[in-house]
């Protein structure tokens, strides 16, 4: 299945990729390739199959409600490229 | 044209658990921020989820108290987009397979009829975090303490046809969380919010019209104020010829009006799929019966019970069941003196009104429950007055007292409200007055046996007045015997 | 000293030959001198190395030494290692100092091992060359102009040139199983579940597992044994008792039936690696193992459908790289989408954005049914081929990779042609079935690996058949030649 152009900058704004004018052609060629390698799912025969999410059948595990985490935001701020008391800086949100 | 208003909420709660729905965090309100952010709610590179257990068993009691289907089997879903509030970049929900399916409410409506509101779905959710705008200069602050509380989405039919009802769904939904005890209810926190979907359709067809949401709406009071503006302002498009715009708008409180957001509005499509990191969460009946055997009373049902085994009215009943701290003062009032009309009275009267007037909740009336019983207690043995009780009431509100009920007894004595009853004593005092007042006994005198009735009024006014505390019933036999006497 | 086992070095130590801090500087030596060509090691860690070895030298002294004080090893930069730079090949990374421990880490950490480094590896583990790491290729110590494979490449390379005699790895797609092939040595990649993923940066979490990378069966079991086992903070993890897999080394395979899947020597396989993958079998036969032809008819769409549900778990997964909290974040952003937009197109790579582009498109409204779904039904259909010939055979076999090492550079400009790499070792991960693969032979004296695929939590009788053929032949005794 070939992509079109639109759809590849269509595609990077929802995962939030700048792609330049002259890369497009490329994505554009490549993941239309990719897709049709997965394109031979198409034919198979599913129509009783469950979908399987999970390789083995298992079932979620539940925690205790309790408070194990302590604060550890100075150590966890240390990598962090922008911070201002306490808070996480980012460009102003407007809404 | 006549237009028909199409309604449907979508209700969030905050689960009140200690921890977080995936971490160990604490979900304390009113932290430093990020301080209550563990490596998990940050989305650090390598942190997995773990499902809370508390989390599970608050919604399933929740399912059972709309009457809903309980999810045997539900599935978290990733609901991919980015906002710098969502750390991991999409957020933990339930598409599929939510943990609650179809249930219902039922409302009361002004007319006193009730009407039924089916409950689409609830699902399981982590709420994000916080952006803060002042303070950052032409930053935004982020604050992720809340990311990852847990929260019911609770979702409507679009069946309510009225802000007012949309607002008795809203206030029906917060008291059952309340009594659930799953959600601390304190709007004013954030702990429960509305998003408003609303739309208008010519009356009589079938179709719906375009509707708009709007976000977060965190008041009864707010809802019902925004959708009335929505309305009028959809009315107002619509009337001129116009279009809606399928959108999402806030309300301005301080305005009364909604607006569009502007930030929310690029096309959005969020990929859901299982999460690959969280498995099938699967329950039996064994484990749902267990809840079940856990719920509490319901508003519903209390109510009820209001009515019918203790014969108080349906409006009485409506108020004093619809909180849970107000019905349990209630309950423990009525039990004490072991008379619910009276205890009704009192707590939709004089409570109601001392809760006003000093702009606290039921929880920080300095008078017990326990108190106010013995108080009525002694207006039924005669002890006290009505207004001596009230003046035993306002002390206690005001301060007055130990707290405890033994403090009760003594302040009717040293405030002097003890009633008199003794008839010797007040013979004595009703002879005082007749003698005092002359003229108005002579005017008594000339009036017609049918109408002494209410000519014996001034006469108590003054028996009152001249002696706190006396029992009016007695004041009234004495006087109308002597006064008789005399003519 | 390079040339010892992590089982020699063990022993050695417990007998007081050496010390710890003595073969850990060896080994930190023997990096400093010879990762420049091999580029195997993303971040070498000495100070933390030696003080460990001290620590661990100081343990034994008190008598308090177990089989793992004062082992050196080193991990893939995939698992997060508090205080010290985890880039996962990344640029994205380049500045994340991980906050906390992977309990892969944990569990090495209390055992007493010493970790000299972090390995390299492709960028976000997506890649089977080791061409994709930001901190630049990998080379094959076998052949310096061919790839080590990926997106282990780092430990795979590290192993064989004997700087490090036993590294942590994680698999995929064949992450383990194929640069151990193209490398020369052992990789166990485990079943899905068995080692937790708590603190391993995720690619695809339904298909990601750690394992390990040495140069025998014998010490892959010894390390599987620090690894393996439940973790509370992994959902995923499998709650069940670890057996000592060095106890079932030396079992007896007498009566054993293997299997050998027709679809995996077809036309694909080289015809000179066909010969040493079936010279291998013989020789289990020759033990008393008995041999049958399977097949394993979906074999074919395990990379169709590997293609649309890795991507579509890493587009998400990848999300959280954003430049908010940790990581690359550009330069003057003028608002928040130019943040997200420049920081991560600038921090990943051409194959992670591939990979993100296409997930994001297969989840996308109205491809959802079409692909993910789709796939995942596939899916099932793949497990049940495996399901399907456990039920006639105890072990699986077949080559690991259809050629032996390629040349850097020969499939960077086609993906696909990449991708194609893995078609042997891409249903295990699609099933959760653990595989290793083992040197048996090599062809234009380039390595070959045998694969061994094993039921469900049998990760003990592939490390016990590993180990019979290993106490039978030599091949994982062979060195790159020139090597010092």
């Amino acid at each position: 299945m070939a992509l079109e152009q639109d759809q590849v900058l269509a595609i990077a704004e929802l995962c939030r990729l700048q792609i330049s004018d002259a890369e497009v052609a490329e994505y554009q060629k490549n993941l239309s390739n990719i897709l049709d390698l997965v394109d031979q799912l198409a034919a198979v025969d599913t129509s009783d199959v469950a979908p399987m999410a999970h390789p083995l059948d298992a079932v979620q595990r539940l925690r205790a409600d309790q408070v194990t985490e302590t604060n550890q935001r100075e150590h966890f701020q240390k990598i962090a490229p922008a911070t201002e008391n306490g808070h996480y800086l980012v460009p102003r949100v407007i809404e | 044209m006549e237009w028909e208003v199409v309604i449907g909420l979508e209700i969030h709660a905050q689960l009140a658990t200690k921890s977080k729905i995936f971490s160990g965090a604490s979900t304390e309100f009113g932290a430093d921020a990020n301080t209550q952010a563990c490596a998990i709610d940050l989305g650090l590179p390598g942190v997995l989820p773990v499902f809370n257990e508390e989390a599970l068993r608050m919604a399933v009691k929740f399912g059972l108290a709309i009457d809903a289907e309980i999810g045997k089997r539900s599935v978290f879903d990733r609901k991919n987009y980015f906002y710098p509030d969502l750390p991991k970049g999409y957020q933990t929900t339930q598409l599929h397979h939510p943990i609650v399916g179809k249930g219902y409410i039922d409302i009361e409506l002004d007319n006193g009829e009730t009407k039924r509101i089916n409950v689409t779905r609830a699902h399981l959710e982590e709420d994000a975090g916080k952006s803060v705008h002042e303070g950052f200069g032409a930053m935004s602050g982020i604050d992720l303490n809340r990311a990852g509380t847990p929260l019911v989405e609770i979702v409507s039919e679009p069946e309510m046809r009225s802000a007012k009802e949309a607002a008795a769904y809203f206030r029906k939904m917060h008291s059952i969380v309340t009594y659930l005890g799953i959600c601390d209810g304190d709007l004013s926190q954030g702990s429960m919010r509305c998003d408003c979907n609303v739309s208008l359709r010519p009356k009589g067809q079938a179709e719906f019209g375009t509707r708009t949401e709007i976000k977060n709406v965190n008041s009864f009071r707010n809802v019902e104020r925004a959708i009335e503006s929505e309305i009028q302002r959809q009315m107002d498009i619509l009337e001129d010829g116009g279009r809606i715009i399928q959108e999402t708008r806030l309300y301005d409180a301080d305005k009364n009006e909604t607006r569009g957001m502007r930030s929310k509005e690029v096309a959005n499509d969020y990929r859901y799929f299982p999460c690959p990191d969280l498995l099938p969460v699967i329950i039996d009946d064994d484990y749902i019966d267990a809840v079940r055997a856990t719920l509490p009373e319901l508003p519903d049902a209390k109510r009820k019970r209001f009515v019918e085994v203790h014969g108080l009215s349906s409006v009485d009943a409506g108020v004093l069941s619809a909180n849970r701290e107000l019905a349990a003062y209630f309950e423990t009032v009525a039990e004490t003196v072991n008379d619910y009309k009276l205890a009704a009275n009192w707590v939709q009267g004089d409570v109601s009104a001392t809760l006003n007037r000093l702009e606290i909740s039921i929880a920080e009336l300095a008078v017990s429950a326990e108190q106010l019983g013995r108080i009525l207690q002694l207006i039924k043995d005669n002890t006290l007055n009505n207004g001596g009780a009230k003046e035993v009431f306002n002390a206690l509100a005001e301060g007055k007292g130990d707290g405890s009920v033994a403090c009760i007894d003594s302040l009717v004595d040293s405030m002097g409200l003890k009633q008199v009853s003794d008839t010797g004593a007040i013979e004595a005092i009703v002879a005082e007055v007749l003698a005092a007042n002359a003229k108005l006994v002579e005017g008594y005198l000339a009036t017609p046996e049918d109408k002494r009735a209410k000519a014996i009024g001034p006469f108590i006014g003054l028996v009152r007045k001249a002696a706190k505390g006396v029992n009016p019933q007695v004041v009234m036999d004495v006087l109308q015997k002597k006064l008789n006497e005399l003519g | 000293m390079h040339n010892k086992t992590i089982a020699q070095i063990a022993r050695e130590l417990a007998a007081g030959e050496y010390s710890s801090v003595e073969i850990t500087q060896a080994l930190l030596s023997r990096i400093e001198q010879l990762d420049p060509v091999y580029n195997s090691f993303i971040t070498v860690t000495p100070e933390q190395a030696l003080a460990q070895a001290k620590a661990a030298d100081e343990l034994r002294a008190a008598g308090q030494a177990g089989i793992w004080t004062g082992v050196p090893m080193a991990h893939k930069d995939i698992f997060c290692t508090n205080g010290v730079l985890t880039t996962c090949g990344s640029r994205m990374l380049g500045n994340f100092v991980a906050p906390y421990d992977a309990t892969v880490v944990s569990n090495f950490n209390a055992a007493g091992a010493v970790c000299l480094g972090k390995t390299n590896l492709d960028e976000f583990a997506m890649g089977s060359s080791n061409e994709s790491s930001f901190y630049g290729a990998v080379k094959n110590p076998w052949d310096l102009e061919r790839v080590p494979g990926g997106s282990s490449g780092g430990s795979a390379a590290a192993v064989a040139a004997r700087l490090v005699p036993g590294a942590t790895a994680t698999d995929t797609g064949g992450s383990i199983r194929q640069p151990a092939a193209l490398c020369g040595i052992t990789g166990i990649k485990p079943t899905y579940g068995r080692v937790s993923r708590w603190g391993m940066i995720a690619y695809a979490s339904s298909l990601d597992q750690g394992g390990v990378m040495t140069r025998t069966s014998e010490d892959a079991a010894m390390m599987l044994n620090v690894m393996a086992g439940f973790d509370p903070k992994d959902s995923t993890c499998v709650d069940r008792a670890v057996p000592d897999y060095t106890a079932t080394l030396n079992d007896s395979i007498e009566g054993l039936t293997i299997g050998l899947p027709k679809e995996y020597f077809s036309a694909d396989l080289d015809p000179a690696m066909a010969q040493q993958v079936r010279a291998a079998v013989a020789e289990f036969e020759k033990m008393g193992a008995k041999v049958k032809e399977i097949s394993l008819p979906n074999t074919h769409l395990a990379i169709p459908v590997y293609y649309v549900i890795a991507p579509s778990e890493c587009s998400a997964n990848l999300s959280r790289m954003d430049g908010v909290r940790f990581g690359h974040r550009v330069a003057d952003p003028k608002d928040i989408n130019d943040l997200y937009k420049r920081s991560r197109s600038e921090g990943f790579g051409a194959e992670v954005k591939r990979r993100i582009m296409v997930g994001t498109y297969a989840l996308s409204a109205g491809f959802y049914d079409a692909y993910y779904l789709k796939a995942q039904q596939v899916r099932r259909l793949i497990k049940n081929d495996f399901v399907e010939a456990f039920k006639e055979v105890d072990v699986i076999m077949g080559p690991v990779t259809p050629t032996p090492a390629f040349r850097a550079g020969e499939k960077t400009s086609d993906p696909v042609s990449m991708y194609l790499e893995d078609i042997f070792t891409i249903a295990l991960n699609l099933a959760g079935l653990p595989g290793m693969s083992i040197p048996c032979g090599t062809v234009n004296n380039l390595p070959v690996g045998l694969q061994l695929i094993g039921n469900y939590f049998e990760e003990g009788r592939l490390l016990n058949l590993g180990h019979k053929f290993q106490q039978a032949t030599d091949w994982h005794q062979q060195a790159p030649a020139g090597l010092v």
